[in-house]
């Protein structure tokens, strides 16, 4: 059973969509036992970091998802839900994250007038710490991104995408792992990334 | 790099896609659900579905089409028609939909556009414009085309762009359903103006006219068309090795 984070930011329908498609068994929950009882957890995520991490900590699930985590429980963090699982984030002030994996979330300054957010599909490029989420995916496969900040200062980058500046495009420490762009809206390449992840 | 968007863009009436040329002359194409699954098979970087049902009805069959695609397909789905409210923001991201394109809605009351941009992020808010060169100012016209608002395009965007729109979707009614090639001066107007994407819209005949399109504004983000893609006579791999062929950077 694959439990996908309710916190109540954004919208669940395409991931857990998604994840069915794959074949998975997908509870969307925001009780920490139903997390507890979880084989993978997911923590999904739009908006502002600052509102998002505060709900996270009122809920009370903040300690639930790191205790999980520390315990080797594999978890995924997209979008926002992966900007959470690095130590802070500088959108809009300081704000503490989750602390999993080393790093700062920082404002997206692509050169050469560059649109910001850098939205739409981009190819992604691996680093040598290659994730197992990506092992059936080619460098240069597309993936769609959505958003102004992405980490910096971190040594867990698994893939970047280039816009000017290499783009944090994923991240991985262990059994955490977290993607930038959205796997749920990547089509094939996407269900792919997240199969990998569900037969961890 | 990012690549250019390829949209293909599905109007939606008592639960078919249709297309009229110039608004005008609807017929029924397909199957919403069996032409989005097609099209997201067959190299569409997203999906627009307007619904142009006016009844109640109508709407409600739309909603669950839009459930349907979205449990299905998983590209980006641009949801627009019949967007008035925070509410009607609400009813079709709930279905699914990324993204909400307002036009007429935000024509009668400008504050929604901020107001769904505050709730949901710039990124969900698409702008839609449909505009017309009137007495040679491009003028915003209403209720999908037929109705002059009297107000000038490029100042309406502007406005839109300020208060939260992440997105444009500019629709040259004059060259609508021509198929001679999209409206570039005017795309080039609105491209000087904001710093948000552009999706081009309104027409495109030919694939030619997408290689023109991206090569003499590399400014604008995306090509969005209809019959031509519904018709098959354009097929989006084809038109894409094209642009590879050219340089452009598409998504294979």
């Amino acid at each position: 059973m694959i439990a996908i984070v309710d916190y109540g930011v954004g919208n669940l329908f395409s991931l857990r969509s998604s994840l069915s498609a794959v074949g998975a068994e997908v509870t969307v929950t925001g009780d920490g036992d139903a997390l507890r009882r979880a084989d993978k957890i997911i923590l999904p995520g739009v908006g502002a970091f600052g509102d998002a991490a505060a709900k996270l900590r009122v809920t009370g699930l903040d300690a639930v998802v790191i205790e999980e985590a520390k315990a080797g429980k594999p978890l995924l963090g997209i979008c926002l839900g992966m900007q959470l699982l690095l130590e802070r984030s500088l959108e809009y002030g300081e704000h503490a994250g989750l602390g999993l994996i080393p790093g700062d979330v920082v404002p997206l300054s692509p050169p050469d007038g560059l649109k910001v957010p850098h939205m739409g599909w981009n190819a992604l490029q691996f680093s040598e710490l290659r994730s197992p989420i990506f092992r059936d995916l080619n460098p240069g496969d597309h993936v769609y991104f959505v958003h102004s900040f992405h980490a910096a200062n971190c040594p867990c980058v698994t893939a970047t995408a280039e816009y000017g500046i290499p783009v944090t495009a994923a991240v991985g420490r262990d059994n955490v792992y977290g993607c930038q762009f959205h796997p749920e809206k990547s089509g094939p390449v996407g269900l792919t990334i997240l199969k990998s992840f569900c037969e961890l | 790099m990012i690549t250019k968007r390829i949209i293909p863009c599905l109007d939606v009436r008592d639960g078919r896609v249709v297309k009229g040329t110039n608004f005008q002359g609807l017929r029924d194409v397909n199957s919403p659900v069996e032409l989005a699954r097609y099209y997201s098979d067959h190299g569409a970087d997203e999906l627009v579905f307007y619904d142009i049902t006016a009844s109640a009805e109508g709407r409600a069959l739309f909603t669950d089409i839009l459930t349907e695609v979205a449990s299905t397909i998983f590209i980006p789905l641009t949801v627009g028609g019949g967007i008035n409210e925070v509410a009607d923001f609400e009813r079709v991201l709930q279905c699914g939909a990324d993204k909400v394109s307002v036009n007429s809605g935000a024509i009668r009351n400008p504050n929604l556009i901020e107001e769904a941009a505050k709730r949901y992020g710039d990124q969900c808010v698409v702008l839609s414009v449909d505009a017309k060169r009137v007495d040679g100012k491009y003028t915003v016209f209403a209720k999908g085309g037929r109705e002059s608002t009297g107000m000038d395009a490029l100042e309406w965007i502007r406005f839109g762009v300020d208060h939260g729109a992440g997105e444009i979707v500019l629709n040259s009614i004059d060259t609508d359903g021509v198929k001679g090639g999209f409206d570039l001066e005017m795309l080039r107007a609105v491209s000087e103006i904001v710093s948000v994407p552009v999706i081009a819209s309104g027409g495109a005949g030919k694939a030619e006219d997408f290689i023109t399109l991206f090569e003499t504004l590399p400014q604008v983000d995306a090509g969005l068309a209809a019959s031509i893609f519904h018709f098959g006579e354009v097929k989006i791999p084809e038109l894409k090795a094209l642009l590879a062929q050219h340089n452009i950077p598409v998504r294979l």
